[in-house]
């Protein structure tokens, strides 16, 4: 990975933080709102699914997971078995590629107008 | 007599600590204590020291399990039980018993850039610099360093990354950085890009605590990374 790769990555690594700072924030207290309101999982999902502000809330959280958690991964991976090179950049678009499928699967899931 | 138990790495990379008894002295240093043993109990004992004042930087060691410079380190700050564990620095080759291999430090200070590139001659004006700017003031924050190895020794980034550039090499680079004579600076702000380089560091601040001078490499390694990410943005590097 070039050098300029690098320090993108860690700018956006950075970016990303903030905004899960900020999802993270909100999630928290939206799950103690749902738990201490006594909300069934049928009464959530009948709130959550069509919600246009939720759908893009949760998207833009799950698209931050994708961004941070690989990068952080990286770098850990890198330290902790001295792996550096191709091989653990290809890995780390993977891990970054899969958190987003997967996210966004549980995103369509919850806040999809079609979810069960 | 009261008496200290001490404790000496001897060897290389391989070796096994040996054990010393050493008359306890007031304001005795932990410099002092090696000299006494190697000066009356083991004259094959090899450690490194000049000023013994705190300006050479060439006396660290790790005492107790925390890399200091001994010359200024009071046997009384660190041994209240009366015991001392000295070893080489951590994160440096051990040429034998207390002597480690400074290359590598070094070296990378030189990777950094860290040597000063100006554009005037003596025959040019003094710069005029003033006290109050933002840069000289952050100059004046990392200037002191006396290449001690001490935030190297005591960086984890090192151990587990060793082309990682290190705090001191890095703090280096940031007082050039701020050095408004300096003309090399996006030479040195790519030099010191990406996971070998500043981005490596976690800001644990064990250089920053460890340092005996004061000083905040952790600081200047952050100041490096926005530096470099602007420099980046801006097609500069």
């Amino acid at each position: 990975m070039s050098q300029r790769a690098q320090v993108l990555l860690w700018g956006a690594q950075r970016i990303s933080a903030m905004v899960l700072a900020l999802c993270v924030l909100v999630h928290l207290l939206t799950m103690i709102y749902a738990v201490r309101s006594g909300l069934s999982a049928a009464e959530i999902l009948g709130r959550t699914q069509g919600s246009i502000a939720w759908f893009a809330f949760y998207t833009l959280f799950v698209f931050a997971v994708a961004v941070h958690a690989p990068i952080g991964l990286r770098t850990i991976i890198s330290e902790s078995f001295n792996w550096r090179g191709r091989g653990l950049d290809v890995l780390t678009g993977v891990i970054g590629l899969s958190l987003a499928m997967w996210g966004m699967r549980a995103v369509f899931g919850v806040f999809g107008a079609g979810a069960a | 007599m009261e008496t200290l138990q001490v404790r000496i790495w001897r060897g290389t990379e391989e070796g096994d600590f040996q054990d010393f008894e050493v008359p306890r002295q007031e304001s005795q240093t932990v410099l002092d204590v090696v000299t006494y043993v190697q000066r009356k109990c083991d004259s094959t004992l090899s450690y490194r020291f000049a000023c013994r004042v705190g300006v050479c930087g060439s006396c660290a060691m790790t005492v107790n399990g925390v890399s200091r410079w001994t010359c200024r380190t009071h046997v009384s700050k660190v041994a209240a039980d009366n015991k001392l564990e000295i070893a080489p620095l951590r994160n440096l080759p051990v040429i034998k018993d207390l002597v480690t291999d400074m290359r590598e430090f070094f070296d990378k200070w030189a990777r950094a850039r860290g040597r000063f590139t100006g554009s005037t001659t003596r025959k040019d004006e003094f710069a005029k610099v003033s006290p109050e700017s933002k840069e000289r003031k952050r100059v004046e924050a990392g200037i002191e360093c006396i290449g001690c190895g001490v935030c190297y020794s005591a960086c984890d980034v090192v151990s587990w990354n060793k082309d990682y550039l290190g705090p001191a090499a890095l703090n280096r680079a940031w007082t050039l950085i701020n050095d408004v004579r300096d003309t090399a600076r996006a030479e040195r702000l790519a030099a010191v890009a990406g996971d070998a380089g500043c981005h490596a560091c976690h800001t644990h601040l064990a250089c920053t605590e460890r340092c005996p001078k004061g000083l905040s490499p952790t600081a200047g390694i952050a100041g490096l990374k926005r530096a470099v990410l602007a420099a980046t943005l801006s097609g500069e590097i």
